[in-house]
């Protein structure tokens, strides 16, 4: 017997949230409890009165499990909304990503030229050492990450997606 | 304003809810608040024998009154014996309030002496849970608790409350149970579906209701309209473990319970039907069997609170988001309005007449053995004016109940139906019977399960409930050894009841009558015997040892592929069967 996979996609999700103790781990051990996968999940509260927590959550699978997914958020406690902004339509989704690279001669100058290319600024530098920090779409931050790898990537962080919706209305 | 320290608070609080039953074990953690109700005996405190039973007693308080069920434990190993009756009561969606000593802020975090996390591990077997760091939010939180527990889809709910904050004091305002809640959930069905579903009645030619837990929990009233509903419709009603009572077996229109020991008819009638009217049921696994072949040529509607029911299993074609007695009635009103009567559906109704015909539910006699469907049948027989509350443990004793004991009314059937807990049914029923204490109640056990469970003896013998167990004691795990015999080739791996106890001495040993029947010819008498008897009393009926629960969907089948007798079983199963639940 083989246990059969079957295809998924991506979905971004937006979630408003209490801003209380507990409510991490309450979203996360949801998505482990019933077997659902995070690829990157980011969270920070956005009312004045730090009431409000926004958590975004870029997840994958077939379209019934999003759809339970969405179903399992909302009936938590504390969650105010989700929205399902690959379902929802056009928005704009951004990360931010730290580079550090190390190395002297031709791969120094060819990281600055790559940076350049990239629109990374360049936040600390050493004699033998750059770090970039680099805004953009989680593919643009992949592919420049891959470049780094060949001129002397030391590490990176990344600070995973955030993500609105285009337009003028809210989520 | 007078300050009250935190266990007065929580014991006020308790009394504006309306609170008047605890059950709980005290502990390190948890004696401020239990030095508190020393001074408030309206709040009758339950002292069981072992937390997990405190949490199946208020599990049976509230299936069988409609008000939650109010537990009362101390922390850590309080705490982690509760777990499994919180989770029991998250699956079956009972309304319970379970109130966890914790050490104290300062300790949290150090290890400390019977400490655990326990919010962390009561997380994903609660609807929602809470640990309080001050006094002062203590009545606010405890409301909420209560409002969560029971509105919407019901569950239960732990606060946790360390013990520094039981002591220390803050100003107390009394809630009188008024919340002001961000957890609001729809009750109302939408209108336009609503419409939309009376269109699809209105065009069925098969329609049939499958009706489950949800209308126990939305209370009386909802299996009122349920018979209207059904009255109206003239259709078939076929009902979940779980919702067995709402609709009285006795109507020409019940079909019996359906999905792995169901009916033949219920669920041919599910299989064949051109229009599923899911009331306040979720296509659990134990229903459906399987999934590609459940109900192929239905349109399905499924009325549920719980938005997370719906597609998570099977894909419906029109959701009802409500309370099914509330989205009930806004049916009726909407068909009536359409002046909609019923066609007589007579092509289906003599389709269900042949399936009726197999007498599925039929069994092999004996003279010289008591059959267990028999004892069941004999206890129906004896008791059902009395429309007696009936708990059961797990296994085939219980499936036995459902098929053979028949229920005109609701809240009379106590189940452990989602998490399968065996050790539910004698706390449940000491649960019922302080909920109601001139009902008759009966555990229909296992002698196995009662096992799990036993000590809860001493609790009905402290408070004088008249509580009655009824083993069907076939010296086996009798549905394992079923399972084994069908699936594993009859290698009966650790499922013999070995070293069984003499329950007669052991229930006289904690002051209750004991009775043994053994002979076919007892069987009546001893019925008798038990129910003349005052007090508590434990029958320990012996019964055919090798005896099968049928009908029965193995594991992996569709409802066509009922096993009626034992003489449909049939090879091995493969390991795609063999792997599912």
């Amino acid at each position: 017997m083989h246990i059969k996979e079957e295809q998924v996609e991506r979905h971004v999700l937006a979630v408003l949230v209490d801003n209380e103790a507990g409510i991490l781990a309450r979203i996360a051990g949801m998505f482990t409890a019933r077997g659902y996968n995070i690829e990157s999940l980011t969270v920070a509260d956005i009312s004045a009165d730090h009431a409000i927590s926004r958590i975004t959550i870029a997840t994958n699978g077939p379209p019934h499990v999003i759809e339970q997914i969405i179903a399992q958020l909302d009936r938590l406690v504390p969650v105010h909304s989700v929205r399902d902004l690959t379902e929802a339509g056009p928005h704009v989704q951004r990360e931010l990503a730290l580079v550090k690279v190390a190395g002297k001669g031709e791969n120094r100058i060819e990281a600055m030229r790559l940076a350049d290319v990239y629109r990374a600024r360049v936040v600390d530098a050493t004699t033998e050492s750059f770090v970039f920090e680099i805004t953009g779409a989680p593919d643009k931050i992949q592919t420049f990450v891959g470049l780094m790898r060949e001129v002397g990537l030391v590490e990176v962080g990344r600070t995973g997606v955030v993500a609105i919706g285009r337009g003028p209305d809210s989520a | 304003m007078a300050e009250k320290s935190g266990a007065e608070i929580l014991v006020q609080t308790l009394l504006d809810l309306g609170v008047d039953t605890v059950f709980g074990y005290p502990g390190g953690a948890v004696l401020p608040i239990y030095d508190a109700l020393y001074d408030h005996p309206k709040i009758k405190h339950i002292l069981v024998r072992h937390e997990q039973a405190a949490t199946h007693a208020a599990e049976g308080y509230a299936r069988s009154t409609g008000k939650p069920g109010v537990v009362l434990v101390t922390s850590g190993p309080g705490a982690t014996n509760a777990v499994t009756g919180i989770t029991d009561a998250l699956m079956d969606s009972i309304p319970m309030v379970v109130i966890t000593g914790q050490v104290a802020t300062n300790l949290i975090g150090s290890d400390a002496f019977q400490e655990a996390d326990t919010v962390g591990i009561t997380r994903h077997c609660t609807k929602h849970n809470y640990l309080v760091k001050q006094p002062s939010d203590l009545a606010g939180t405890l409301n909420e608790a209560f409002h969560i527990a029971t509105e919407g889809r019901p569950g239960p709910v732990v606060v946790d409350i360390p013990k520094n904050v039981q002591v220390a004091e803050a100003e107390f305002r009394s809630h009188n149970g008024k919340v002001n809640s961000r957890y609001q959930p729809q009750v109302d069905g939408d209108f336009k579906a609503i419409n939309e579903a009376a269109e699809m009645i209105m065009q069925a030619k098969a329609p049939i209701l499958y009706t489950g837990g949800g209308i126990i929990n939305s209370g009386p009233k909802a299996s009122e309209t349920l018979r209207e509903l059904a009255k109206l419709l003239g259709a078939p009603v076929t009902s979940t473990l779980m919702g067995l009572g709402a609709f009285p077996a006795a109507s020409e229109q019940w079909l019996g319970m359906l999905g792995m020991h169901g009916t033949y008819e219920a669920n041919m009638a599910m299989n064949r039907a051109d229009l599923v009217v899911c009331l306040g049921a979720r296509f659990d696994d134990r229903i459906t069997g399987r999934i590609d072949a459940f109900s192929p040529n239905s349109k399905k509607i499924h009325v549920d609170i719980d938005r997370s029911s719906v597609n998570k299993t099977i894909r419906v074609d029109l959701p009802v988001i409500g309370d099914v007695g509330r989205v009930m009635e806004q049916l009726l009103a909407v068909l009536k309005g359409r002046k909609f009567s019923a066609p007589d559906y007579e092509e289906w109704w003599a389709r269900i007449k042949g399936w009726r015909a197999t007498n599925c539910l039929d069994y092999p006699e004996s003279k010289t053995e008591i059959m267990p469907q028999e004892a069941i049948r004999k206890l129906w027989d004896a008791t059902h004016e009395r429309h007696p509350i009936i708990t059961t443990e797990v296994g085939q004793h219980q499936m036995w109940a459902a098929q053979h004991f028949d229920f005109e009314k609701p809240n009379k059937w106590l189940t452990s139906g989602g998490l399968g807990t065996m050790g539910y049914g004698l706390p449940a029923a000491i649960g019922a019977q302080l909920g109601d204490p001139d009902a008759l109640v009966i555990d229909i056990a296992g002698e196995a399960s009662i096992q799990m469970n036993i000590q809860e003896l001493g609790t009905a013998s402290q408070y004088r409930l008249p509580v009655k167990i009824f083993i069907l004691n076939n010296e086996y795990m009798g549905m394992v050894r079923q399972w084994q015999e069908l699936t594993y080739e009859s290698r009966y791996s650790n499922s013999y009841s070995d070293s069984l106890p003499d329950f007669i001495k052991l229930a006289e040993s904690y002051g209750w009558t004991g009775i043994l029947i053994e002979d076919p010819a007892d069987l009546e008498a001893g019925i008798q015997k038990m129910l003349e008897t005052d007090g508590p009393v434990l029958v320990d009926c012996r019964v055919a040892k090798l005896a099968n629960c049928f009908p029965m969907i193995p594991s992996g089948a569709a409802h066509t592929e009922m096993l009626l007798t034992p003489e449909d079983v049939k090879g091995t199963m493969d390991d795609n069967a063999k792997a599912l639940v």
